[in-house]
């Protein structure tokens, strides 16, 4: 089983590397670019016996102690069987 | 007193804090490795700069997580002093002894270079040798230093007296070019609301001999003995 955790910066928090990376791709033409944003992403295989819903609240709360900070990020959370 | 000099696998600026105590403040210091977790026989604890954890994940997320600081949160809750400087201050916003984060600089670039701060209160246990209003010349290295913080929590620093320190020009002006990184309102450092704990970007414990450019930053280590002093330990 694998958990896919997709860590953003809440909206407003402002995202210098995503404004530069909007920067460059408009600079090699792309147009009708209206914002970029990064985040971060992280895949974690979790051992095959557990429930969905226990491995889901296992990712939920490492993503809430560890892999994001709540005062800037938001995160949500994807379990594949 | 004791001060103690927390040691992170990726601290960088361990010595130098070192150097400052013994030299310069003229007291007894230790190095506390991060796998140590009794506190008890210190009265200040200083939380240096360097990449801990070499950054990954954040600035401060991992070594949040090391054994001492589950002490240091305690040793702060008792009332002991702390100072987090830049990696130091990232690691406390980090642990939430600090409200609000720090993020990536507004330009991206890791700035290195010495910047004026303005003292805004010198009624702190880290600034009471310090006059308010007054400017310092005192160093900043870093990539993530932008402080952010929500409306509420920027609205209660400000009443609580809590930003200690912010970016200014020679003259004290807090402008918007004089603001290194992007922080929100200038912010250089700022304390809890117990005043027993300051996190700051810029690095005063390399500005304490001119021969280094400035001793500006001699004074924060200096109020802290001070503060020690009058409580007679």
């Amino acid at each position: 089983m694998k958990a896919k955790v997709y860590v953003t910066l809440k909206p407003g928090v402002l995202d210098p590397q995503g404004k530069a990376i909007q920067h460059s791709v408009e600079l090699l033409g792309y147009d009708g670019i209206a914002d970029v944003r990064q985040g971060k992403y992280f895949e974690i295989a979790l051992d095959g016996a557990l429930a969905e819903s226990e491995a889901r609240e296992t990712a939920e709360r490492m993503a809430h102690e560890v892999l994001s900070n709540p005062v800037i990020e938001d995160f949500r959370v994807e379990i594949e069987g | 007193m004791k001060f103690g000099v927390i040691v992170f696998p990726g601290s960088n600026c361990d010595h130098d804090a070192y150097h400052v105590i013994s030299k310069h403040v003229g007291q007894p210091v230790d190095f506390i490795w991060h796998r140590d977790t009794n506190l008890s026989s210190y009265d200040a604890v200083i939380i240096p700069g360097g990449f801990s954890y070499g950054d990954y994940l954040r600035a401060g997320a991992l070594a949040r997580f090391s054994p001492v600081m589950a002490s240091v949160k305690e040793f702060a809750a008792r009332g002991g002093f702390v100072l987090g400087i830049c990696n130091g201050f990232q690691i406390l916003a980090e642990a939430g002894l600090l409200p609000g984060a720090l993020i990536r600089n507004r330009d991206l670039h890791f700035v290195c270079e010495h910047v004026h701060v303005r003292v805004e209160n010198s009624d702190t246990p880290f600034t009471n040798e310090l006059e308010r209003g007054t400017v310092r010349r005192i160093p900043v290295a870093h990539a993530e230093g932008n402080y952010v913080c929500d409306d509420r929590t920027l609205e209660e620093l400000q009443r609580e007296e809590r930003i200690i320190f912010r970016y200014c020009d020679a003259r004290g002006n807090v402008t918007d070019e004089s603001n290194p990184n992007g922080s929100r309102d200038n912010i250089a450092g700022i304390c809890n609301r117990e005043r027993n704990v300051l996190g700051m970007m810029p690095h005063p414990e390399r500005a304490c001999e001119d021969l280094l450019g400035s001793s500006d930053g001699r004074d924060i280590f200096r109020s802290l003995a001070a503060t020690l002093a009058a409580a007679h330990v």
